[in-house]
């Protein structure tokens, strides 16, 4: 019999590159794998990513599994779902590691009940149970209004892990490791979706996960025009213009633009919140940005319990103003 | 098209947060006084889904719901705004469930329902935020999925879903049956029409059992867990704000902006 052992990480891939998630999931892979005295293994899946398995050593991988097909050229549940199982059913991790991304939403519970285990998706903290060996999966829940502890009493026990929520490791060049490749073993028949077209939507140039500042607008700012007002601000900074859901749902910005639980989580220095309430499922998104600033007429808005400077006004007052203030400063 | 709909009652999500109370002891939450159930929103999403696809090719909408203490006004509201039935996997059993005991129940309930094209599920429930039972239920009947949806359509055997992702969407083709979860940038759920509460006072709801479903209490709710809840707790709640005024609203923003500045924030 051979027992489960080991901490695997799915390494996710954007534009050619591990995705800032992968990092940060090395980094917290390996803190548990040397707690429990183990490996720290990486696994690439796609058409070609074997040429980043260096980069996922350096960063802490002890082994990268690499999986190379044609069929894996998008992310397909059909696809890594089989290849996934396959991998983790031969090597046998006691602990599987995914993004909270589209992919490892999707992934982790069709692994998890697949392999007969569980997993809890979004952790944002995560620790080996000194007596027992398990791990201790946090998450927010209740849409950040409370926090809980699981544990998975099956293995492999199979977590997301929220972007941000652990610090990316340091580059370490010196490190070595193994790379093993792996095969596919797709049928093209077993694979019943297809991918049609992907359809980006553009934003402004700068990424919200990147900006620096971030001027973010609720359904207080009333239609499409008002966050023409935010952008101008957000151009100050070089920012990016964000929006709680209702500005979504009402389609005065992309989709893309949604800060919370189920959009963006960002972390910048300056999150400016303009009429919006601040909501849990809204703050999850921006809690972790070093300063909150408030912009907003009830005094009762939750947002004030969690920012840092705000005023209690009509933004169509206040906004203005205080553009054309900063505008000034910055020039001065 | 035979369509199914999983949806949960939940304590409103929009209520306060200041409202939010945990009993440390149970670790359970303490329904706030006042503040009502409702139906999971991005359930309600999967309900407006299921019910443009009617309206565009005909079908029937069969909504399932599972839990205790279900009040018949908010589980009938799916009814209101268009499906025609209502299964409640209703019993003490079902209760304190995990994704895997209660997507086990629903995909039994499926299974027993037998005749479906689309099961629809929200992308996660307001309450615990797993976000599996839609995949689970796909894994235990051997369903392709798609997550994430924000628009479904459906001809010819096929359904055509568009999928949120980072950057933008992806459209995705999948063959029926097949799972597809639901989230908000689908669009508003629509309200129930007075014809419409009407003729849902007039379903009576089915109440399946695990023995109507053929599975034995031990495989759901509390007892089929495989995940142990150790504790649930209040977030930190560090920040105090200091707010700014003026003698006027333009004043209270020309005074934020020097504030900042001498905060070097900018
Ligand atoms: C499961 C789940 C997931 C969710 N995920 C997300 C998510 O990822 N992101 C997200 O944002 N939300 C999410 N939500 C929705 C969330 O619960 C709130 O409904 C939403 O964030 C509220 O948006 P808002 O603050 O813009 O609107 P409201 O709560 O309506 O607040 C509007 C605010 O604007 C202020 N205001 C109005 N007019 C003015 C004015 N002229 N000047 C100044 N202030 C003004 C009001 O005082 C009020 O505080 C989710 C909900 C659920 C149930």
């Amino acid at each position: 019999m051979t027992e489960y052992k080991g901490v695997m990480v799915y390494a996710e891939v954007t534009d050619g590159k591990l995705a800032a998630i992968t990092v940060e999931l090395l980094g917290c892979g390996r803190k548990l794998a040397d707690e429990l005295g183990e490996e720290l293994m990486a696994t690439l899946i796609g058409r070609t990513v074997s040429n980043l398995a260096p980069e996922a050593i350096t960063f802490g991988a002890d082994k990268v599994y690499t999986v190379e097909d044609q069929l894996l050229e998008d992310y397909q549940t059909d696809a890594y779902l089989p290849v996934m199982a396959r991998l983790t059913g031969e090597v046998m991790p006691q602990i599987i590691l995914l993004g909270q991304t589209e992919i490892g939403r999707d992934l982790a519970p069709r692994l998890a009940f697949r392999l007969e285990t569980a997993a809890t998706l979004d952790c944002v903290d995560l620790a080996i149970d000194m007596e027992s060996k398990w791990l201790r999966q946090t998450k927010p829940v209740y849409g950040g209004n409370a926090r809980a502890v699981f544990l998975t009493e099956s293995r492999p026990q199979v977590a997301t892990v929220r972007a941000k929520a652990m610090s990316p490791p340091e580059r370490n060049t010196a490190r070595k490791g193994e790379v093993i490749p792996f095969t596919a073993g797709l049928e093209p028949a077993a694979i019943r979706t297809r991918v049609l077209e992907k359809v980006p939507q553009a934003v402004a140039e700068i990424r919200l996960e990147d900006a620096e500042v971030i001027v973010s607008g609720g359904r207080g700012i009333g239609n499409a025009e008002g966050f023409q007002q935010l952008a101008k601000l957000a151009g100050l900074f070089k920012g990016a213009v964000g929006a709680s859901r209702p500005a979504i749902d009402n389609g005065w910005v992309p989709d893309v633009s949604q800060v919370g639980l189920t959009g963006k989580i960002v972390t910048p220095e300056l999150y400016i919140a303009i009429a919006l309430s601040g909501a849990s499922q809204h703050m999850a998104g921006c809690s972790g940005s070093k300063n909150i600033i408030a912009i907003n007429k009830s005094p009762e808005a939750n947002i004030f319990r969690e920012a840092r400077f705000g005023v209690v006004g009509d933004w169509e007052k206040v906004l203005p103003a205080f553009t054309d203030k900063v505008r000034e400063l910055l020039t001065e | 098209m035979n369509l199914i709909v999983c949806v949960k009652q939940v304590i409103d999500p929009e209520a306060p947060p200041a409202s939010f109370q945990i009993d440390a002891t149970s670790n359970k939450v303490i329904p706030p006084s006042g503040v009502s159930a409702v139906i999971s929103p991005f359930d309600e999403n999967a309900v407006e889904a299921a019910l443009r696809i009617k309206d565009a090719r005909g079908g029937k909408i069969t909504v399932i719901s599972l839990g205790i203490n279900l009040l018949r006004e908010v589980v009938k509201k799916p009814l209101s705004m268009g499906a025609d039935e209502l299964i409640l996997l209703e019993d003490e059993a079902f209760a304190d469930g995990d994704s895997h005991s209660t997507a086990y129940a629903l995909a039994m309930a499926i299974k027993k329902i037998g005749d479906y094209d689309l099961i629809f599920c929200g992308r996660q429930a307001s309450d615990w935020d797993a976000g599996q039972i839609g995949s689970g239920i796909a894994e235990i009947l051997g369903l392709p999925g798609v997550t994430l949806a924000k628009k479904v359509d459906s001809t010819d055997g096929q359904a055509k879903v568009e999928r949120i992702t980072a950057d933008g969407y992806e459209v995705v083709e999948v063959p029926l049956p097949a799972v597809i979860t639901v989230s908000n940038e689908l669009g508003e759920p629509r309200y129930p029409t007075i014809k419409g509460i009407m003729a849902a006072k007039k379903i009576e709801p089915v109440i399946w059992k695990p023995a109507d479903i053929g599975v034995a209490s031990s495989r759901v709710g509390a007892a089929g867990r495989r995940t142990k809840l150790l504790k649930l707790f209040p977030p930190v709640q560090e920040s105090k704000c200091d707010l700014i005024s003026g003698e006027s609203p333009e004043e209270a923003g020309v005074n934020l902006a020097l504030k900042l500045r001498e905060a070097k924030l900018f």
